[in-house]
Order: C-alpha cells, then sequence, then structure tokens
C-alpha cells in the first residue's frame, strides 16, 4: 500500500512521454542514455553488423526499458532497485529471452524442444468431481482496505474530472449546423469517456503491424494533449504476446494455414457477393460444416462470417417471447443482444453458482410465466459459456447438464474462447469434462480464436440445424464467409484433429495446457491474485484500482510485453484487471521473460494482494 | 353518550400531540401495518416441496425447434463452383451472372487478390482479437483514413461484418424514448438494428414523402401536448440509399428537407449506392449533389461494389467516434481479417484512379432497365439508375408461396440454361411484414449489350413457359 501516490491519474498523464517527429526519446529516459543509441534501437531490424548488434544487446541488458514512446510509472521504490535490477535482470535470463532482441520473422513458429507430457494437477482424482473444480479454481475476496481504496481512487477520479469539465473548455469536437436538436449523447457517458477513460484510452485499440502471434509489433504513438489525440511517432516496439485470443498459435503468415489460404483466394476469390441462400453457397462452406460436426461428433453445424453475429441473430430464431431463458451474470455482450432481440424472458444467475442455477430453473419450472398469470415457460434455456473471458473461470459442465436434465431445460454453450483451447483434443469444455457433446444441446464458438482466422458456428442435431438454415437471420441475408478465411479454418482444424497426419495439433494443445499450469501457478507464486479454473488460458490479474489498469499496461509495455487491461464499465468498478491470454506459440523462456517482469513490477506498483500462502517450491514446467 | 365521550377523548389527544409526533406515529403504523399484511398474503403463493417436485416432475416444455420440412426452399441452395464473377458456375452449369452483387466486377481482379495475397503474407489470415485489444492493424487506421477521405468526412470506422455494421450503429445513437422514422420497405439489417434500439418506431409507406409529412406534423401535434417529453426526445430518419428490397433510390433532397424543418438526424445505408452511384460512386448524397453534412450518418456494406467483406460508417467526428465506444458489432467482435481490409483499401484505389467505372455500370444499369422492362410475364421494378432490381410476376397471385414455387421454377431452369438469376432470400415468417417474392437481378459492369440480350431472351423465353 506505500504506493498509493502512483494511483492518482494525474502521475500518469504528466509521466506521459512526447517525442519528437523522427521519433527519438526526448531525453527523459531515466538514464539518460544518448538519443544515438536510442536511434540505433529504432533500427533493430536492419542491424547487420554483428558489433553492433552486440553493442545493442548489452544496452537493452542494462536498461529497463527503450520504447521510445513509452516511458516508466516512475514509484518511489523503482529508484532503489534500480541497480539491483540490472543483475537481477541479467540472471534470471538465462535464456537471454528478450522481445526486441528476437529478429525473427513475423509469425515464425518455435520448433518444441521436446515432447511435452501432460501434468496432472494435485487435486487431480482425490476429491469429488464438484469439490475438484473448486479447489482448480482460484478466487479471492478483495481486501477490505483495497476495496475502500478503490472506490475512494474512482471516486477521486471522478471529482476530478468534473472539476476538469467545469474549469476547462472540452477540447472536443461538438455538433455543426444540428442548432435546436435533442442532444444526441447521455450527459454522464460522455463525462465518463472524457474524463475518466481518456486517462487511460492509450491502453486500448493500440495499432499493430505484424502478426498477432507469439510475439506482435506495436506501432508506437503519443499523445501531447493528454489523450485527446494520438499521433504516430513512425517507430515500432516488439512485444510479447500476451494479449491476443490465439490460443494455439494458428496465427502466422507462414507455413500451411497461410499457403492453402492464398491458394485458395487465388482460385476461388475473395468473397461471394452474396448470402448463402443466393449464390454463395459453395462447396467448401459444406465441406466447412460437415468438418465442423465431425470435429464436435455431432450431427450437423452451420457456419456464418462473424462469432458476434452467430449469438446475437441465432438466439432471436430459437426463442420466443415465452421462453425463459437463464443466463450467467458473465456472458458476453453478443448473447444479451442476442436475447434482447428475441424477446424472451431473461433470469439471471450468480456467476457459475449451481446452486443459485437451480433456484432460478426451481422458480421458473413451478412458478411459470408472471406475465401470463402462471402458465409454464414453453421452453427453458440455460445459456452458458465454456471459457468465460473476463473471469478465466471454466463452466461446470457435468453438474449443468445434470440440472438441465433435472428440469427439462435445453443448454446453449457458447464455446468462443475453449474450442480448441480445452480438452485433449481440442474439441471444447465438453471434451475437458469427457461429457458426450450429444448432452448439449446447441454447441457455439468462434474460429477468430483457436483458429486463427473469422466466423462462427452453431452445433447440434440435423433437426435444429435444418431449422437454423431456414430460420437463421445471418444465412439468410448477411454474405458469405470468404474462401481464403474458409480455408484457414479447415487447415487448422484438420491439423488439430491430426489429419494432416502429423502430430503439430496435438503438440499445440498440450503445450498450451503446460504452458497455462506453468503460468499461473509462478503468478500464484509471486503473490497476485489471479481468477478463474487453473486450466484456462485466459488469466486474469486483478489491480482492483482503475488508475493501475492504466499503470501496468504501460509499464508492461516499456518492457515490450503486450497484455489487455480490463476496467469498469466491462468489469465492475472493485474488479479492475489485467487479462493474459496465453498461447501455444509462447515458449517456456518467454513466460519465464514476462513472469519476471510481472514480479518485478509487482512490488513497484503493489500487486501482491494475496494472502494465500505461497509455493516455496521452484514450479516445474 | 359513550360514542360521544370517546370521539371527544379522541379528538383530544390529537390536539394536545405536537404535528411532527403525529406524522412520525402514523407513519410508524402504515410501517407496521404494510410489514405485517406484506408478510402474510402479499408475495405470491409458494408451494411445499413435495407440490414442486410435483411439478417439476410434470413439466413438459415445447420442443427446442419444431420440425423442417425436408423440401424447404431454403434447405437446397445453389452450390457455386467457380468465382462469382462475370460468368459463374452454379450446380454444374455455366452461367451468365446476374445474381452477385459484383457492380463492379472487382471480385476478379487479380491485381486485388495479389494484394490482399501480399497483406495475408504480413499479418496472417484472423486477427485474433477486437479491435480494442490488439486486434486494429495499421490496415484498419488506413481504411478508415481512406474512406472518410474519400467520402470527405471526418471520420469512418471499419465493422467486420457488414450485416453487423447498420444493425450496431442504429442502437449506438437511438435508445429507448426515441422516435424513429423509418421507410417501411428498410432491409432486414436496419429492422434488426431498429429492433436492438428499443425506440418507438414509426413506419411510413415506401419513398413517400407525404406520408412521412403527415406522421411528422402528427408527432408534432402530439409534442405539442407534452412539451417536457419533447425536449427528452431525439429523432432520427432511417432510409436507404437504394432499397435492396426494391432496387429505388430513396427521394433524398425531399428528406433533408423534412430533416431541417422538423429536427430529425438522418441515418442512411448505402450498402448498395455507394460505389454505384453519382459521378465519383460517392453514393446518392452524390447523385443528388447534396453536401454530405446534411446527413448524420452514412453507414455501408463492403459486400456489394467493394467485393470484400465487412462495412463501414463514416460521418462527422462527434458523431461517427461514439461507435468506438457503444457500436456492440465494433466492440466485441474480432476486426476484419486484415487481408480483406486490404481488398477494400485496393477497391477504395481503383475507385479513385477510373472513376469512369461508375459510369459505365450506370450505362449498363439503363440499358438492361430498358430491355427487362420488355418481358412478357414478368415485371419489372426499381430504378433505373439502380443496379439492384427485382422481377415480379406481372400476374399477381393471392398467395406468395405459389408466387415462390413458379419463380423457383424460372430461376432453376434459367441456371441450366445459362443465366444465374436467384430467388432473393427472404425469411418470410421473420419480416416485419412478408415481403413479395421476385428475382433480384444485380448488375455487373462487366456485361455487354449482347449478354444483356441473351440473358432477356433466356428469361422470356424461360419465364413464357413456365408462367
Amino acid at each position: 500500500m506505500g504506493n498509493l501516490d502512483t494511483d492518482a491519474g494525474v502521475t500518469f498523464e504528466q509521466s506521459y512521454a512526447t517525442t519528437n517527429g523522427n521519433g527519438i526519446g526526448n531525453g527523459k529516459l531515466p538514464n539518460g542514455q544518448s538519443n544515438a543509441s536510442n536511434s540505433n534501437f529504432l533500427l533493430d531490424n536492419t542491424i547487420v553488423d554483428e558489433q553492433q548488434r552486440e553493442a545493442l544487446v548489452q544496452i537493452l541488458n542494462q536498461r529497463k526499458f527503450s520504447a521510445p514512446a513509452y516511458t516508466e510509472i516512475r514509484t518511489r521504490r523503482s529508484a532503489a532497485k534500480a541497480a539491483a535490477q540490472a543483475m537481477k535482470f541479467k540472471n534470471a535470463n538465462a535464456s537471454n529471452y528478450h522481445p526486441a532482441k528476437n529478429l525473427q520473422i513475423n509469425g515464425q513458429v518455435h520448433a518444441l524442444k521436446e515432447k511435452p507430457d501432460f501434468k496432472p494437477s494435485q487435486v487431480e482424482g482425490k476429491l469429488s468431481p464438484e469439490k475438484e473444480h473448486y479447489a482448480k479454481t482460484s478466487f479471492e475476496e478483495v481486501p477490505l482496505h483495497t476495496a475502500c481504496l478503490t472506490y475512494l481512487g474512482f471516486y477521486l477520479l471522478m471529482i476530478l474530472g468534473y472539476i476538469n469539465q467545469l474549469l476547462f473548455v472540452p477540447k472536443v469536437a461538438s455538433e455543426k449546423g444540428r442548432e435546436g436538436y435533442v442532444t444526441l449523447y447521455d450527459a454522464f457517458e460522455s463525462f465518463y469517456s472524457r474524463y475518466v477513460y481518456r486517462r487511460i484510452k492509450d491502453c486500448w485499440n493500440r495499432p499493430i503491424c505484424s502478426v498477432p502471434g507469439d510475439e506482435l509489433t506495436l506501432k508506437d504513438r503519443v499523445t501531447d494533449d493528454y489523450g485527446w489525440s494520438f499521433k504516430f511517432t513512425g517507430t515500432q516496439t516488439r512485444c510479447l504476446n500476451l494479449g491476443s485470443y490465439n490460443y494455439l498459435g494458428f496465427a502466422a503468415a507462414t507455413g500451411r494455414c497461410a499457403d492453402e489460404s492464398e491458394d485458395r483466394a487465388r482460385t476461388a476469390g475473395l468473397a461471394y457477393c452474396s448470402s448463402r441462400c443466393e449464390l454463395g453457397n459453395t462447396e467448401q462452406h459444406e465441406e466447412l460444416e460437415k468438418l465442423t460436426a465431425r470435429y464436435f461428433g455431432v450431427e450437423d453445424a452451420i457456419v456464418f462470417g462473424m462469432g458476434f453475429a452467430t449469438n446475437a441473430l441465432n438466439l432471436p430464431s430459437l426463442l420466443g417471447p415465452n421462453c425463459l431463458v437463464v443466463s450467467d451474470e458473465k456472458n458476453h455482450a453478443s448473447i444479451i443482444l442476442g436475447l434482447r432481440l428475441s424477446g424472451a424472458t431473461i433470469k439471471v444467475f450468480k456467476h457459475n453458482s449451481m446452486k443459485d442455477l437451480e433456484r432460478v430453473l426451481r422458480e421458473g419450472v413451478c412458478y411459470g410465466n408472471p406475465k401470463k398469470g402462471g402458465l409454464p415457460w414453453s421452453k427453458i434455456m440455460i445459456i452458458v459459456e465454456g471459457i468465460f473471458s473476463m473471469e478465466g473461470s471454466i463452466v461446470r459442465l457435468p453438474e449443468v447438464i445434470a440440472l438441465k436434465k433435472k428440469y427439462k431445460a435445453y443448454l446453449y454453450l457458447d464455446e468462443a474462447h475453449s474450442v480448441g483451447a480445452m480438452g485433449s483434443n481440442g474439441r471444447g469444455i465438453a471434451d475437458y469434462f469427457k461429457v458426450d457433446p450429444k448432452e448439449v444441446d446447441i454447441l457455439m464458438g468462434t474460429f477468430t480464436k483457436s483458429f486463427g482466422s473469422a466466423g462462427g458456428y452453431l452445433a447440434g442435431s440435423k433437426k435444429l440445424i435444418d431449422f437454423l438454415r431456414t430460420n437463421s437471420h445471418a444465412h439468410c441475408y448477411a454474405g458469405s464467409i470468404s474462401p481464403p478465411v474458409v480455408q484457414q479454418i479447415v487447415t487448422s482444424m484438420k491439423t488439430i484433429m491430426g489429419e494432416d497426419g502429423t502430430e503439430t495439433g496435438r503438440n499445440k494443445i498440450m503445450q498450451l495446457a503446460r504452458n497455462t499450469r506453468y503460468f499461473r501457478k509462478r503468478l500464484a507464486q509471486i503473490g497476485v491474485i489471479t481468477y478463474g479454473h487453473e486450466d484456462s488460458p485466459v488469466v486474469p490479474m486483478l489491480v482492483y484500482l482503475f488508475s493501475k489498469i492504466g499503470a501496468v499496461v504501460r509499464t508492461l509495455t516499456t518492457r515490450h510485453i503486450a497484455v489487455v487491461g480490463a476496467g469498469f464499465p466491462a468489469t465492475p468498478i472493485m474488479e479492475g484487471r489485467i487479462r493474459f491470454c496465453l498461447s501455444a506459440a509462447h515458449t517456456k523462456e518467454q513466460l519465464d521473460y514476462a513472469l519476471e517482469v510481472i514480479d518485478e513490477i509487482s512490488d513497484d506498483l503493489g500487486l501482491k494482494y494475496s494472502r494465500k500462502p505461497r509455493d516455496p517450491n521452484p514450479i516445474e514446467y | 353518550m359513550v360514542a360521544i365521550q370517546l370521539i371527544n377523548e379522541i379528538g383530544g389527544i390529537f390536539r394536545n400531540t405536537p404535528t411532527f409526533a403525529l406524522v412520525l406515529e402514523s407513519f410508524l403504523l402504515v410501517t407496521v401495518v404494510w410489514l405485517l399484511l406484506h408478510k402474510r398474503g402479499g408475495g405470491r403463493r409458494r408451494f411445499t416441496k413435495e407440490q414442486e417436485d410435483y411439478l417439476i416432475e410434470k413439466y413438459e416444455p415445447e420442443v427446442l425447434v419444431p420440425d423442417t420440412d425436408p423440401e424447404h426452399p431454403l434447405l437446397h441452395n445453389h452450390v457455386v463452383q467457380s468465382v462469382a464473377g462475370k460468368h459463374i458456375k452454379v450446380d454444374g452449369h455455366e452461367c451468365l451472372n446476374l445474381g452477385s452483387h459484383n457492380y463492379l466486377g472487382f471480385l476478379e481482379d487479380e491485381e486485388i487478390i495479389d494484394e490482399a495475397c501480399k497483406s495475408l503474407r504480413k499479418y496472417g489470415v484472423g486477427s485474433c482479437g477486437p479491435r480494442g485489444f490488439y486486434g486494429t492493424m495499421d490496415v484498419h487506421l488506413d481504411l478508415e483514413d481512406r474512406l472518410a477521405k474519400f467520402m470527405g468526412l471526418e471520420e469512418a470506422i471499419v465493422y467486420s461484418y457488414g450485416f453487423s455494421t447498420v444493425a450496431s450503429a442504429i442502437p449506438a445513437y437511438a435508445k429507448r424514448g426515441d422516435l424513429i422514422f423509418v421507410d417501411e420497405a428498410v432491409n432486414f439489417a436496419i429492422q434488426k438494428g431498429l429492433d436492438a434500439s428499443r425506440s418507438t418506431i414509426v413506419f411510413y409507406k415506401h419513398n413517400n414523402v407525404k406520408d412521412l409529412e403527415r406522421l411528422l406534423t402528427e408527432q408534432e401535434a402530439r409534442d405539442k401536448k407534452n412539451p417536457k417529453k419533447a425536449l427528452k426526445t431525439r429523432r432520427f430518419l432511417v432510409a436507404e440509399g437504394i432499397y435492396m428490397n426494391t432496387g429505388e433510390i430513396c427521394p433524398l433532397p425531399e428528406l433533408v428537407a423534412l430533416r431541417n424543418k422538423y429536427k430529425l438526424r438522418i441515418f442512411l445505408d448505402e450498402s448498395i449506392s455507394f460505389g454505384t452511384l453519382g459521378k465519383g460512386g460517392r453514393g446518392v448524397t452524390e447523385h443528388f449533389n447534396i453536401s454530405r453534412d446534411e446527413i448524420d450518418l452514412i453507414s455501408s456494406g463492403m459486400e456489394g461494389s467493394m467485393a470484400t467483406i465487412g462495412g463501414f460508417c463514416v460521418g462527422s467526428h462527434f458523431i461517427a467516434e461514439h461507435q468506438r465506444l457503444s457500436g456492440l458489432g465494433y466492440i466485441f467482435s474480432a476486426s476484419l481479417p486484415p487481408m480483406l481490409t486490404q481488398a477494400a483499401i485496393s477497391a477504395l484505389d481503383r475507385f479513385e484512379r477510373n472513376p469512369q467505372i461508375f459510369e459505365q455500370l450506370q450505362t449498363k444499369s439503363k440499358l438492361l432497365h430498358q430491355q427487362f422492362s420488355k418481358f412478357t410475364k414478368l415485371r419489372l421494378s426499381g430504378n433505373e439508375l439502380s443496379p439492384v432490381k427485382h422481377l415480379f410476376l406481372a400476374q399477381s397471385s393471392d398467395k406468395f408461396d405459389t408466387e415462390q414455387k413458379l419463380l423457383a421454377e424460372v430461376s432453376n431452369k434459367c441456371i441450366a440454361r445459362g443465366v444465374a438469376v436467384v430467388q432473393a432470400a427472404y425469411l418470410q415468417n421473420r419480416e416485419r411484414k412478408p415481403v413479395r417474392p421476385s428475382l433480384r437481378i444485380a448488375i455487373n459492369r462487366h456485361l455487354d449489350e449482347a449478354d444483356i440480350a441473351t440473358a432477356f431472351e433466356i428469361i422470356e423465353s424461360v419465364s413464357s413457359a413456365v408462367l
């Protein structure tokens, strides 16, 4: 708690670097490195001279950061630690991994050094499945004083924002030529985005100019008006990518997937300019649907061009006004939009709480539709996600299925994040729990994440899919999927299934599982609070305070690590968090590097909130 | 006597107690009564556990989905076996393509494919994240910049799916309690956007400005009765540049005049008109020579003239920027695959480099319009400049089902004889009201006179035989 002073948003704005047009740091860098070495770093892709490269490596090892557009948040302790850190930094990175030093080609896939094997958790098989799931899910109550400070910090930001708005004329675009109109925006909404969100606006929408693989290249941008506008410096920063949903590492610009996609683009074009029901249906689309059905072991599947639309445009076909939907409180916005369009009654249950789910179901079945005087609901549907994207938790599928059977409800499972990433065959949550996928009425998921492509699918019985083919909005009206995009899905899916005749798919799944457990255990050891199940590759790290989100994201960028922050309104006010998304493309060296840096900055920024006992033994990879 | 005494006594109590105590005590009394009643019978009747179990036992839900007729036309789609260019191979037949919305013929452009493939080699296929979380590539920013410049407006924002563009844009601004005036013939994506906004929707007759004005004056009268509410109600007008379902151009000058008079905000969906109307392909605003500042927001799919995937909205900074925090389809969806973004940039290059392509397309549209007006058994509808036209049955039948079957037969036979025309696909039971079945003709810039003549002959002979 010793660094409360870092939490007021103003500090960040002041410490934000301004650079001149040439992209050279303006000398604000802490140990006053000359501008010459800085520009050397910028040219890092063009350096061929071995000696020069050596010098560069030296500089990188000595200095804590070198990205010209981002300067570090200075904390009281960091000055004192600087000397010690330089040493520690060297020792910890025995493998000498550093994203900025890595001069590899975009999206190159790392070869696996040894064949990974799956290490089960300690609690596996010793407890009842229910308790085991609980034991594997990490969750910790927020310490009381942190909770108070979080609210305090948030209100402070709001008050400062209001003062700011009162005293200074906001430098925003105003509407022209619409005098006398009713104002277009809600006052609070615009206040929030202008005076609260703007302070950490630079942490989102960051442009990249490379494959979002294990590493990515950030296009550096700076703001000299506290976030109202951004300018590009013309420089780039190579970062370790812990932000993209590239779970199985299929995002690559080289290799089989890319080759076959390119071939397909050349033979079939880039689009069909028509919907599937008119002139946009091809054998390739039908092949993808059959493959998807086979992948999940169900009768049939239907595919769409956008994952978001898969939920938003198909739920309305399945549900009507006299339907009850029992939905997890953390469900994704696309599901909520779909439900809103459907006109069904929505009852929310507490996140992943089976007890609460049962209560809501019982209520629903016994007391019926109150709007129709207690007449029974025509359908009751449970909607859950496989992995919840903000929580990192895994749905307790076997229990949900048991409840669904007991109360004769239908189950809609959104596997946007879990397909490919979970289960020993990569077939999602049903595979992970070894449940028959036919027990789930509707399987939904996206191709954006694990498959490195775009689009979404719905899979289930033939009857269901036939109904959707004749009733789905997206199928009938929206453009069909682009051929190279389909090809990427087909190739990556076949690789995961092992139909390409290699072990690549299997190895990727294993690698991801191993990375996940290792990373989560090491984070627990560091002492930060993480949420979610130990096998979930989505790892949210709680930082609570709104301002710390910005501090962590920026500091990690200066250390060449790209992560995602999430705060109000995406999460409750209290629970600002940093989200790491692991990938099979990450190596142990890369994770070690990231963990080392996280450990270091957690001291500086006070993120070690956890009061659980820490494992003193080194974690085995 | 006793009663009078009692009343006096009570009156005395009331007179002697201070008012605040009286108020307090009566409040307490009311609370106690309410608590008692609430606990006893105010709530719903509860069942015992046994009763509940019995009800659960007896509950029989409807089936998840009803059975689908295996002969349903939407289950049997045509299979395309080639690039959807000027010629297309459908179900094994080489056809002249009158069905794909590839107006400018960019689908066959080798250069665009080359540039897209180069982009694939730089970024991979998918973007692996939404725009906020490292899904923004420099090509996305490029495209937004170029689109805004092309349209002469401040800001553009790119969506990853054509359907979701307008469906997300409308609810980003219009909320519960707002008023939206809409042409009754709008496409399905707009209808879904209207549903999501939960605003009050007022439909006016298709392209009928008088009807719109009537509704607006009615609203004005209502506003006078309730001026407080009127001060808080935002008003929107939603129309399409060229209507997907009719092929007509909207009467924009009249709409703009009404906008000024009644303080409406105009949202235009230019999915068809963008890249087809006007000298420079800038859509219906250029066609009518109206300043684009008069329109609040223009949205368009890129699945038509640009021949790629996705969509965009363009407008002033004040308006368009708002979607970056409120457009659901923008925030929560993975961004458009970079190679398809590149294809859109390349298409814009073509727009700027060869502005004559728009005139070519318009000439072909007129040509086809003249020719296709001569069918004996089919009636052509749509503006002569529009690249999308509809062929309805000249003799209307009272049931849409029979019309649909006849048109399906015409379409299948035409494909077998080498002209790909397809029925416009609608979900009749989900549209606001059923749409009359038709064959939708989409015109490609590369069609020549001879092609149009052959297409006419084939369709004429098939339709004469079938109908």
